[in-house]
């Protein structure tokens, strides 16, 4: 039961760390610590499948890929844009309106003292995969159209255009 | 196993609302406070991971396996999301040798 507690509160630190950072490579690395706490959740939650996609996914595909971006553009130096104090503290404010607002909406919420119980078959393969490929068939088949299309997309945004140097 | 049960047992469903709205409100005030376009995008990929979280502790919280497909599909299209945004970032520092938001401001009335 503690564990849930000093793990959010890991999450909540390193997130913090991660928009408070000056440097950009220092903002990416904490960001992983964050995606860490939270596959510790995910198998907190009894969610094995998830805590191992996420660490995989997050952890792995999408932190490099930041990471290798970062590198690439020779970003990893703290003469980072800054916006002015006055826009922080404004920042600031409004995003603790909107926790306030999610806190008041939560209030009326009749789920007040309920416990959260994980049940230990639900997350793993072999269920998700039942639910995976009977109910959800048609999603599954249009994410991979979606990630295909991502992927040419991206290729082709990155590309260099040859063609206006011809012209100019 | 049975002991990381045994650990979950006293949690509240309210808590991890809290905390999750916590890490979203997080996510909502780096977009708010930052100029650099890769934090605003990694600022958004925490909005998810928090919104990820709730779905999986209300999946386990209702013993119903929907809620982790979603979170599956969700991080699929955080991918996808991520490949596409970093070459339109790659793209744009080519034409304006800068990653600052304020030089996109072309668009703007």
């Amino acid at each position: 039961m503690t564990i849930f507690y000093f793990v959010a509160f890991l999450s909540i630190f390193f997130a913090l760390m991660t928009i408070f950072t000056k440097n950009p490579v220092h903002s990416v690395l904490y960001l992983v610590i964050t995606f860490f706490t939270f596959t510790v959740h995910y198998i907190l939650l009894n969610a094995q499948f998830l805590a191992v996609v996420n660490f995989i996914v997050y952890m792995g595909a999408i932190m490099v890929l930041f990471l290798f971006v970062l590198m690439l553009l020779n970003l990893n130096k703290d003469t980072e844009p800054m916006k002015s104090h006055l826009v922080k503290f404004m920042g600031v404010i409004a995003g603790m309106c909107l926790l306030v607002t999610f806190l008041g909406a939560f209030r009326v919420l009749e789920t007040n003292n309920e416990f959260v119980q994980g049940h230990a078959d639900i997350g793993l393969v072999k269920n998700l995969g039942k639910v995976l490929f009977k109910d959800f068939l048609l999603p599954f088949e249009l994410s991979s159209i979606l990630l295909l299309t991502a992927m040419v997309g991206a290729v082709l945004l990155a590309k260099k255009e040859t063609r206006t140097n011809q012209n100019g | 196993m049975g002991n990381l049960l045994e650990n979950m047992q006293g949690i509240p469903l309210n808590h991890y609302l809290i905390f999750c709205s916590i890490i979203f409100v997080i996510g909502v005030i780096g977009v708010l406070i930052r100029r650099n376009v890769i934090i605003i995008m990694m600022s958004i990929e925490l909005m998810l991971n928090s919104v990820n979280l709730l779905l999986a502790a209300f999946s386990a919280y209702l013993g119903d396996p929907s809620g982790q497909v979603f979170v599956f599909f969700i991080m699929a299209l955080a991918a996808a999301e991520v490949a596409v945004g970093l070459a339109i970032i790659i793209m744009v520092y080519r034409n304006t040798k800068s990653v600052d938001i304020e030089s996109l401001n072309k668009l703007r009335w």
